[in-house]
């Protein structure tokens, strides 16, 4: 297939994707379930992705997604809450001190790139550290951060610990949809470029790729930098769906959760990570709501066992440990979903 | 002076005795395996579930036996099934078994206990208040510490002296070399998780009798706290776990008596960032060289 | 695979068609029946579930409706409550009913109000849950007012110059009380030393010994009630001579149980006293509670084990009732309706008569204070104080 084609074949598909979209959101209104688990896939989804470029593609063992995550739903927030309800938001602090508001798609932005500015300044030390150090070192900031975002002396800045809220959010899937597009878009067209393969080649081996002439630093850095833009991103868009936002929430769980949605996918895989989060949120926000729920049957007579709240986060994390142990590879392995439609010589089943 | 500093002081030591008797059994693993078993702090907060659980029915003096055999039966248990399989695989995949383990347990803890505070017992003597100088406090507090160095003595003294302590030394200088030997790995691994397991559980019997409520994640932050702990006096090296976590247990607490409490979590990361980027091997670590 | 995904969808399915059949109107309850505030959380709802015993349908256009509460737990956490409180909105109630703790409230109130559904708060009492917020209206009175309550009591009761203030980072409802407290606590002339704990911190030894260390004469400390049991547990074990004071929360029996049989003072301002039979309806209500209660043993559970009224299972009560009241005077199970009518809704309930006011607020002027016996594990009523008397 030539690759004028092919591009065409992509652009149809997306426009195909919004065009039901707008269709699904008509039928079931914007409030259903569906539309719901829809909008919290994608924003986890473009997350997934960020922290995939890093650890399946660049082999950086990062846990610090929560942090980067919550610099960028912080600075969306604190940005963007109407004067009006500066006093009432902030009100410990007097109705704090930033007396400006910038527009919605200037302050998504600046998400990404304060924390991408942080992640440059913490990448500097920690990207020296090897493996299970690096993972540790991170997880650290992360934790230092929400530290720093909850010390009551920035109160005036970030409210202290206190919950933010009334900020612009979106009401409709698609422009939820259409961020998380532009953004993994970006992502797989850095995978796919010269940086990408580099980044592939420092995963695989490190030496052999310095001996190649990579520059390490330089490459790892700037994976760490993308990571975290997008995280910064992912977080702001999150703060606009929760419609709420603490720094509480943000802790080494999250950034669990977030790597257990990777794995679930397949390290290096970014269709892998897409799947794998729509499927996770499905899962915990909707199909599997029922496990939590006392349950009669036969007129009220018979109480199924076990259900009841918190069965269903068990069963949740019994099905992730079995995805863990014994189908190492997740979905897609390294493999992309375009992948399955394109001939190759050397045929590999997916199944791992 | 010293009256004000005091009380600070002794929750200081009793806090770190705690984070040793866990920081032993992260350092012992790493040691080993090479892995940060993240779900130790879990395994931790499971012990202390075991004892509120076990002693509605037992008198104390049974129920601590039968909860450090359960905690003991428990680290094995998920040893075998989560981290065995692994094995062969990459370092990355074990650690995120661990931290699927780490998940599944603090979930299916919530859900037996309908995610509320449960009330420890109260272990008679050592939960009773006792005044030293200036200071009120329980005597689990001081007994924390020489507890905590009794067994860890005796723990020396077993990787010293006996012969699965020297097949443990072996394991941990050359993993392969060492099954090459005939050292059996599987059952040196296992003796590591039960002796880390069982300090946990003595942990958790000290520190709930101390801060008497348990939640299914109560134990997260002391683990991470004990792995700092463990990373800061040399991961792998047993006497550096146990006074890197005393430091951290005396540092935290003067830093909350100096008015900084926000940042009292906040530090112990500080201290391992600033470790880990100027002597990644810690106080006692042994230099190693990556092998290409 | 695919069949047991197909089979699940199925019943899914099964179970919310069989929901709709009936003339039903839904009541949402969005209350914590798990983390921090469970406990608490757990006995706003007996609360509610007593209501809907005695007033089990609503009248609408010359229809008799049941009402049915769809229960949801919002974990204490304000990013699980956003997703309970979707679940609601998914469930398609008409009206919502909590919750225990103000940062879960402000939280889910986005959801509400976006998806037009009113919401009434029970216990909820920082000033952001209504102020911040189209679609929430609540039945208590708020931190500002209890906070200097408190302060006033501090300072008459105990002769207080110095208070040792201590809160939770990241709650709304302790950093909020405090902050009102120290306000109002400072403007008389006292000195405040102001302390905070992050979240799952076990160990407030090193916070007392602040306490002591830096001459305060009271503590207040305004936490959950799992923050509760451990810092009196380590008090009472460090011989602690000052009072501790605290807000709503307190009034517990996770409290009593910590409490008793140490030497410890412990005071706290509540909505409402079981003792208290000045008003027919409360002797009325706390009668029937109680028989309910030994009725039902799980609900007794839920209660702590007890048959002591607490306020939050009034006040659930009674936002119950203004719920039915909202109902009938939209006339309608339609959301926007109610909504409307919400606000001129004028009821007498049990803790007290219940108006609002332009932001949603109940005009409510008394609280409670209350001591904890430690001797016979009850809460001894200490004295009621309005806000009449405090402008004195």
């Amino acid at each position: 297939m030539k690759k004028t084609t092919k591009n065409l074949i992509n652009i149809a598909l997306l426009l195909l994707m919004f065009v039901g979209l707008y269709f699904l959101e008509q039928h079931f209104g914007r409030r259903s379930m569906l539309i719901t688990v829809l909008k919290k896939g994608a924003i986890y989804a473009l997350i997934a992705v960020s922290m995939n470029l890093l650890n399946g593609f660049t082999g950086l063992f990062s846990l610090g997604q929560a942090g980067f995550m919550l610099v960028g739903a912080y600075t969306y927030a604190v940005l963007t809450i109407p004067m009006a309800k500066r006093m009432a938001v902030y009100q410990y602090y007097d109705g704090g001190i930033i007396n400006f508001t910038v527009p919605t798609i200037v302050g998504i932005l600046a998400a990404g790139a304060l924390a991408a500015l942080l992640a440059m300044l913490i990448g500097m030390p920690v990207l020296r550290l090897k493996s299970d150090y690096l993972a540790i070192a991170t997880l650290g900031f992360a934790e230092i951060i929400r530290a720093i975002i909850q010390w009551d002396t920035l109160g005036p800045i970030t409210n202290g610990s206190n919950l933010l809220k009334t900020y612009p959010t979106f009401k409709s899937v698609i422009p939820v949809f259409a961020a998380a597009t532009i953004c993994i878009g970006v992502i797989v067209l850095l995978i796919n470029s010269t940086y990408g393969r580099a980044f592939k080649a420092i995963r695989d081996d490190e030496i052999a790729a310095e001996a190649m002439g990579i520059n390490l630093f330089h490459h790892k850095q700037m994976a760490f930098i993308i990571s975290s833009f997008f995280a910064g991103i992912g977080g702001a868009l999150l703060a606009m769906y929760q419609g709420s936002l603490q720094a509480n929430a943000f802790k080494a769980s999250m950034t669990y959760e977030i790597l257990l949605i990777v794995v679930i996918g397949g390290m290096g895989s970014v269709t892998g990570s897409v799947i794998a989060s729509f499927l996770f949120i499905a899962c915990s926000e909707w199909w599997l709501r029922f496990l939590d729920t006392e349950t009669y049957l036969f007129g009220g007579t018979v109480k199924l066992p076990l259900l009841r709240s918190g069965f269903r986060m068990v069963v949740f994390s019994v099905v992730i440990m079995i995805v863990v142990l014994f189908f190492r590879k997740g979905i897609m392995g390294e493999k992309e979903l375009w992948d399955l439609f394109t001939p190759k010589k050397k045929k590999e089943g997916i199944k791992p | 002076m010293f009256d004000r500093i005091l009380p600070y002081l002794l929750s200081g030591i009793s806090v770190g005795g705690q984070y040793a008797l866990i920081a032993v059994g992260y350092t012992m693993v790493y040691g080993i395996l090479r892995l940060i078993n993240f779900a130790h702090g879990d395994i931790f907060t499971a012990a202390g579930f075991f004892m509120v659980y076990i002693a509605t029915a037992l008198p104390v003096q049974f129920a601590i036996p039968l909860v450090i055999a359960l905690t003991v039966a428990l680290g094995f248990t998920v040893e075998r099934i989560a981290y065995k399989p692994l094995r062969s695989a990459p370092r990355m995949s074990v650690m995120i078994s661990a931290i699927g383990v780490s998940y599944l347990l603090q979930n299916l803890m919530w859900y037996v206990t309908g995610g509320l505070a449960k009330q420890y017992p109260t272990i008679p003597w050592i939960s009773e208040s006792i005044t030293i100088g200036s200071a009120t406090t329980k005597v689990v507090t001081l007994i924390t510490p020489v507890l905590t160095i009794l067994l860890v003595i005796a723990l020396v003294t077993i990787i010293q002296k006996t012969k699965i302590g020297m097949a443990m030394r072996a394991v941990s200088k050359d993993f392969e070399t060492a099954q090459l030997m005939g050292i059996k790995i599987n059952s040196v691994i296992s003796t590591t998780f039960i002796i880390g397991s069982l300090l946990a559980a003595v942990g958790s019997v000290l520190y709930f009798s101390n801060y008497t409520s348990v939640t299914p994640t109560v134990g997260a932050m002391p683990g991470l706290k004990a792995f700092v702990a463990a990373v800061f006096g040399g991961i792998g090296s047993i006497p550096g776990a146990v006074i890197g976590a005393f430091i951290i247990g005396i540092c935290e607490n003067i830093i909350k008596a100096l008015g900084y409490t926000t940042f009292s979590d906040a530090f112990t990361f500080a201290l391992l960032i600033v470790i880990l980027l100027f002597k990644p091997t810690g106080l006692f670590g042994e230099k190693t060289s990556e092998k290409v | 695979m695919k069949k047991i995904l197909s089979l699940v969808l199925a019943l899914a399915l099964l179970l919310t068609a069989s929901a709709a059949m009936a003339d039903v109107v839904k009541i949402g309850v969005f209350e914590p029946a798990s983390g921090d505030n469970g406990a608490g959380g757990k006995q706003e709802v007996i609360g509610i579930e007593y209501a809907k015993s005695i007033v089990p349908t609503v009248e609408v256009g010359g229809k008799t409706y049941d009402v049915e509460l769809v229960i949801v737990d919002n974990q204490s956490a304000t990013d699980k409550a956003v997703s309970a409180a979707q679940e609601l909105v998914d469930a398609g109630v008409s009206i919502v009913l909590g919750s225990y703790g103000s940062g879960v409230s402000m939280a889910g109130g986005e959801v509400f109000a976006d998806a037009e559904v009113p919401a009434i708060g029970c216990s909820c009492t920082n000033p952001g849950v209504t102020s911040l917020c189209d679609y929430y209206w609540r039945v208590c009175f708020l931190d500002p007012f209890q906070g200097t309550v408190m302060a006033n009591f501090a300072m008459d009761e105990f002769g207080a110059k110095t208070a040792y203030v201590l809160s939770q980072l990241g709650d709304d409802y302790t950093t909020g009380l405090a902050t009102y407290f120290a306000k109002a606590f400072e403007s008389m002339g006292g000195t405040v030393i102001n302390e905070q704990f992050t979240e799952g911190t076990s160990d407030y030894t090193a916070y007392l010994n602040n306490a002591i260390s830096g001459g305060a004469d009271v503590i207040f400390s305004p936490t959950s009630t799992t923050v509760a049991s451990l810092l009196i547990n380590q008090a009472a074990s460090m011989n602690v001579s000052m009072p501790i004071l605290a807000g709503d929360t307190w009034e517990s029996s996770v409290i009593l149980d910590a409490a008793k049989g140490t030497n410890l003072t412990i005071c706290m301002s509540t909505f409402f006293d079981e003792k208290d039979e000045s008003s027919p309806q409360a002797a009325e209500f706390v009668q029937g509670f109680k028989a309910w209660l030994n009725a039902n043993p799980d609900k007794k559970t839920n209660n702590g084990g007890n048959d002591i009224v607490a306020a939050v299972s009034a006040l659930g009560y009674d936002a119950y009732m203004v719920a039915i009241e909202a109902i009938k005077a939209a006339d309608s199970i339609d959301s926007v309706a109610i909504a409307e009518a919400l606000p001129s809704v004028v009821t007498t309930g049990v803790t007290g008569s219940i108006s609002f006011d332009e932001i949603g607020d109940a005009n409510k002027d008394m609280a409670y204070i209350k001591k904890a016996n430690t001797e016979t594990g009850a809460f001894d009523f200490v004295k009621t104080q309005t806000v009449a008397e405090l402008a004195k």
